[in-house]
């Protein structure tokens, strides 16, 4: 039988991108939109520094397309050798393994969606700002879309802290994962709060 | 003649059956004359004394496999009323009728409820889950054992390698490798081992091989299903933080590969 393999060390991978830098990413991309909440200027202000940044198109590229990439595509591979069993075994941590996979294959598509209906049409010529999000979300179909995959994003990063935590061994003792299953609740309840008020003040 | 009062109080069954590897599956009813504090196996011989199914006719008496018949070997697992659980101790008197009674559907079946378990041992085997102690000359006792390990180590000792949780395992299955709790168990065990901990690199290099234990998925339902109680989560994060240690030791280099 073989020995170590390359599978070990990109399931290593992928839990340590969904965190770094995809988790930091997050907070802070919902945290720029947040300042929507505070006028349209301040948004436009915050979303303008983020899309100067000196080699803004190298950071993308480094930060956010290739890791989102490689982790959606193999979290989908992932997702899929599953066999879910939620109907005879429905504790809480079988749920949250299954809502992970669904939560993430949504996150995958919206985000899909989002990249091209936003930073797509800026190399189209667009302008990403207040007016932009204000458009899409003013149709009700992409304001659901939005709201949804807000929070299935957000889901899917504060269970993936979860099991974070146990792939890279920090949490062992059940009492430990017990906290960390509050924690990231907590988590959930807070980042995706933040980011529902930043869509509704689009709306 | 006289006629004293029959005992009409009898026991439903549904059983899926399969005749051979290959062939599929189907359900037989079968209802059996009650006994007072059957469990499931004794139900099984009633009906391989009499194989005869609700409807009156004649079948095939139904397989299954068992040994101990005190939950201590593991081989009578299958899975009834939806529980995969051993069925020596699963009484009958506690169970809705029909009662269902299903093989394991991780595992091969070789016939009815009997199972192919050869995935698990495999991976056993793989992952090297004993102390090795032979050798040309005679190695003298081993290091003693703290207590604090000893308790640890009796408590995943007392794996039967039954099968439960991979069963219950949602990425267990015929689409991925994984091997499931028992083993990633059984490597915390040796490798806490004073003498088995001399080869822990072997065993963890194993863990981190094809179906190692990355591909755990957290979903939790095996050291909710162990029917001996074993803490197979706390095993697998504990093998999760090891394996970390060991990727970076290997990788940056290290004099303490080995405790």
């Amino acid at each position: 039988m073989s020995n170590q393999d390359s599978g070990f060390y990109i399931r290593r991978l992928h839990s340590l991108l969904g965190v770094i830098p995809l988790g930091v990413f997050l907070i802070q991309h919902l945290l720029v939109n947040f300042t929507a909440t505070y006028s349209e200027e301040a948004f436009n202000f915050a979303a303008g520094i983020m899309g100067n940044l000196p080699f803004v198109i190298l950071l993308e590229i480094f930060i956010i397309y290739l890791p989102i990439l490689f982790h959606g595509i193999y979290g989908i591979y992932i997702a899929f050798t599953a066999k879910n069993n939620v109907g005879r075994y429905g504790t809480y941590r079988n749920w949250m393994f299954l809502l992970q996979r669904i939560s993430g294959v949504i996150a995958f598509i919206f985000i899909a969606v989002h990249v091209y209906q936003t930073r797509i049409q800026v190399f189209l010529g667009e302008e990403v700002n207040f007016q932009m999000v204000e458009q899409i979300v003013a149709n009700p179909f992409w304001l659901v879309f939005w709201i949804v995959g807000v929070v299935a994003t957000v889901f899917h990063f504060a269970n993936g802290l979860w099991t974070f935590m146990i792939t890279w061994g920090i949490t062992q003792s059940p009492k430990s994962q017990q906290i960390m299953s509050y924690v990231a609740i907590f988590v959930f309840l807070v980042i995706s709060t933040i980011g529902l008020m930043a869509i509704f003040a689009f709306v | 003649m006289s006629t004293t009062a029959t005992e009409t109080k009898t026991i439903k069954l549904s059983i899926k059956r399969q005749e051979n590897p290959e062939a599929s599956s189907y359900w037989e009813e079968f209802e059996i004359p009650y006994r007072p504090n059957m469990n499931i196996i004794s139900a099984l011989m009633e009906i391989q004394r009499n194989p005869v199914n609700a409807k009156g006719q004649k079948t095939t008496a139904v397989t299954w496999d068992a040994s101990c018949l005190e939950e201590v070997c593991g081989a009578c697992s299958m899975v009834i009323n939806g529980n995969a659980r051993q069925s020596c101790t699963a009484l009958v008197d506690q169970y809705q009728q029909p009662i269902k009674l299903e093989p394991m559907s991780t595992f091969p079946v070789v016939r009815d409820l009997q199972v192919d378990r050869s995935f698990m041992f495999d991976n056993l085997k793989r992952v090297q889950a004993w102390v090795p102690i032979d050798g040309t000359y005679d190695l003298g006792p081993g290091p003693r054992m703290p207590e604090k390990k000893r308790q640890i180590a009796y408590e995943l000792s007392k794996c039967m390698s039954c099968g439960v949780c991979l069963e219950v395992c949602p990425n267990v299955n015929n689409k991925s490798k994984f091997m499931g709790a028992a083993p990633i168990s059984q490597v915390r065990l040796f490798n806490l081992h004073p003498t088995g901990s001399m080869t822990k690199n072997e065993r963890l290099d194993a863990l981190m091989g094809t179906g190692g234990i990355a591909e755990c998925g957290m979903a939790q339902n095996c050291v909710e299903a162990c029917p001996k109680g074993i803490p197979l989560t706390t095993s697998i994060a504990s093998m999760q933080r090891e394996t970390t240690f060991h990727m970076f030791k290997s990788f940056f280099g290290s004099d303490h590969e080995v405790n």
